[in-house]
């Protein structure tokens, strides 16, 4: 066992030095290598946090919501809907809810404007999310004026500003009073934006919203399970961005692999070929080539993986932000909850350090079964 | 020190910090328990249905709330044009 042990640290010892006397080479490998690794983990990583945060924030979304289709797209529903909606069988409460979008036209910032069920301000006054506290640069008891729907400016105080930590679900949200909604939009006082619908049974769920489409058939409900689903589909590696990335990252990977798996350069067959003539076993040199590619991916695995979680967790995914940006110039800045999922280490494990260990042995072992001479003279 | 060591020492420490990595995603879940109730609360006293992800577009700020053609509403040959669109998968079919 010792002398299995001992001859191993002689052949990791052979094998750092193998490495070193191509220092360059081997530093750049193993930094874009780490690169690759680190890129993917951080996209998994964010996935992952990002979908469990939607399951768990969104699992007090209403059980439905209906909405009015007006010629393929989204209309103000009337309020009369409501109550034939709340006399249905399996029903338990109908709430419209009023919101809506205000671009700033000063800022260049869109929010998302909205009215609590039960009243949470005064009218004439709002509460906001703290990146619109941000962009606009109020803070609590300052004025803000928007602009309504008749271009008359509606002067509302700042009562309070929701905190950093609810800018995964407030960051742009500005909540006010149902008069200063009105008075926003113009709104009609028999319309709401779309209804919330709560069924006392979950399984009848799909029979209610069947029951709804069926009396009003120009309602669009949207169950909480296809909210959900809405998540999990949303960051689905098959989306545009997400495939790019990950394409990209594999085919780096696939170039790297194949370069290896292609062949030796002249000076490693000497080396192997050296090596065999001094009296090294075919098995000695697999072992040396084996230990090469595993210091090279295994470190390259460690470093990416932890690089990653701590761009992802400690430093809220800053890369991936100009990618999520966009043309928006309101961007919640959020910090995820660490969830790591171990599965997806263990896959992006074997999908890296293995292919690139075996890639680096197979070469290593057509050239050790030549002849010692064929291959120093090779 | 053999160069050996040295790397067994690196990849030991790494290692470790690695199953840490891992152990401390289970213990900040239950530090930032709190704050993931109160984003929690926040949505169901606001009735909301979304993540504010995406501010760019009124269907990459309520993805679930979108009608399905709404990122080729200008025209019927419009293409996407937010980033954050891209993004985006097309909604899962209805189970109903």
């Amino acid at each position: 066992m010792k002398t299995s042990l001992n001859r191993h640290r002689n052949i990791i010892d052979f094998a750092l030095s193998s490495l070193l006397r191509r220092k360059m080479k081997n530093f750049s490998l193993l930094a874009v290598y780490t690169l690759i690794i680190f890129v993917i983990a951080s996209l998994l990583f964010f996935v992952n946090a990002l979908k469990r945060e939607a399951a768990l924030v969104l699992a007090d979304a209403p059980d439905m919501v209906v909405q009015r289709l007006m010629a393929g797209r989204h209309d103000l529903i009337p309020a009369a809907y409501a109550e034939k909606i709340r006399a249905l069988p399996g029903v338990s409460t109908v709430t419209p809810r009023l919101w809506g979008y205000y671009y700033d036209p000063v800022f260049g910032a869109n929010y998302t404007l909205t009215v609590p069920p039960r009243p949470a301000v005064e009218p004439g006054n709002i509460l906001v999310g703290a990146e619109v506290s941000l962009n606009q640069r109020v803070r609590v008891g300052d004025m803000v004026a928007f602009r309504t729907s008749a271009h008359i400016p509606l002067l509302l105080t700042v009562k309070g500003i929701y905190p950093a930590a609810s800018n995964l679900v407030a960051a742009d949200l500005v909540v006010m009073s149902p008069e200063d909604f009105q008075a926003m939009f113009n709104l009609p006082a028999d319309r709401a934006t779309d209804l919330a619908v709560t069924v006392a049974n979950p399984r009848e769920l799909a029979t209610v919203a069947a029951k709804i489409v069926e009396f009003f058939p120009d309602t669009r409900p949207i169950l909480k399970s296809e909210m959900l689903r809405t998540y999990d589909a949303i960051f689905d590696w098959r989306g545009g961005m997400m495939v790019v990335i990950l394409t990209a990252a594999v085919l780096s990977f696939v170039i790297f692999a194949w370069d290896k798996a292609t062949g030796l350069s002249a000076e490693e067959r000497r080396e192997i070929g050296i090596l065999k003539s001094i009296g090294w076993e075919t098995a000695d040199v697999l072992y040396l080539k084996f230990w090469e590619g595993i210091v090279i991916s295994l470190s390259a695995f460690l470093l990416g993986g932890l690089l990653a979680y701590g761009h992802v967790f400690f430093f809220s995914a800053s890369l991936f932000e100009h990618a999520l940006k966009g043309w928006a110039v309101l961007y919640p800045k959020f910090k995820l909850v660490p969830a790591v999922d171990s599965y997806h280490l263990a896959v992006l494990f074997f999908l890296t350090v293995l292919p690139y260990t075996v890639a680096t042995i197979v070469p290593a072992w057509l050239a050790a079964t030549v002849d010692p001479d064929a291959a120093m003279r090779s | 020190m053999r160069k050996s060591d040295l790397f067994l020492i690196f990849t030991a420490c790494c290692g470790i910090i690695f199953i840490l990595m891992l152990l401390y995603s289970h213990h900040d879940q239950a530090t930032a328990h709190a704050e993931l109730c109160d984003r929690a609360r926040l949505a169901r006293e606001l009735m909301l249905t979304d993540l504010c992800l995406f501010t760019e577009a009124r269907y990459t700020r309520h993805p679930s709330m979108a009608d399905l053609h709404s990122p080729f509403q200008d025209h019927p040959f419009s293409l996407e044009h937010f980033p954050s669109g891209s993004f985006i998968s097309p909604p899962a079919l209805s189970e109903r």
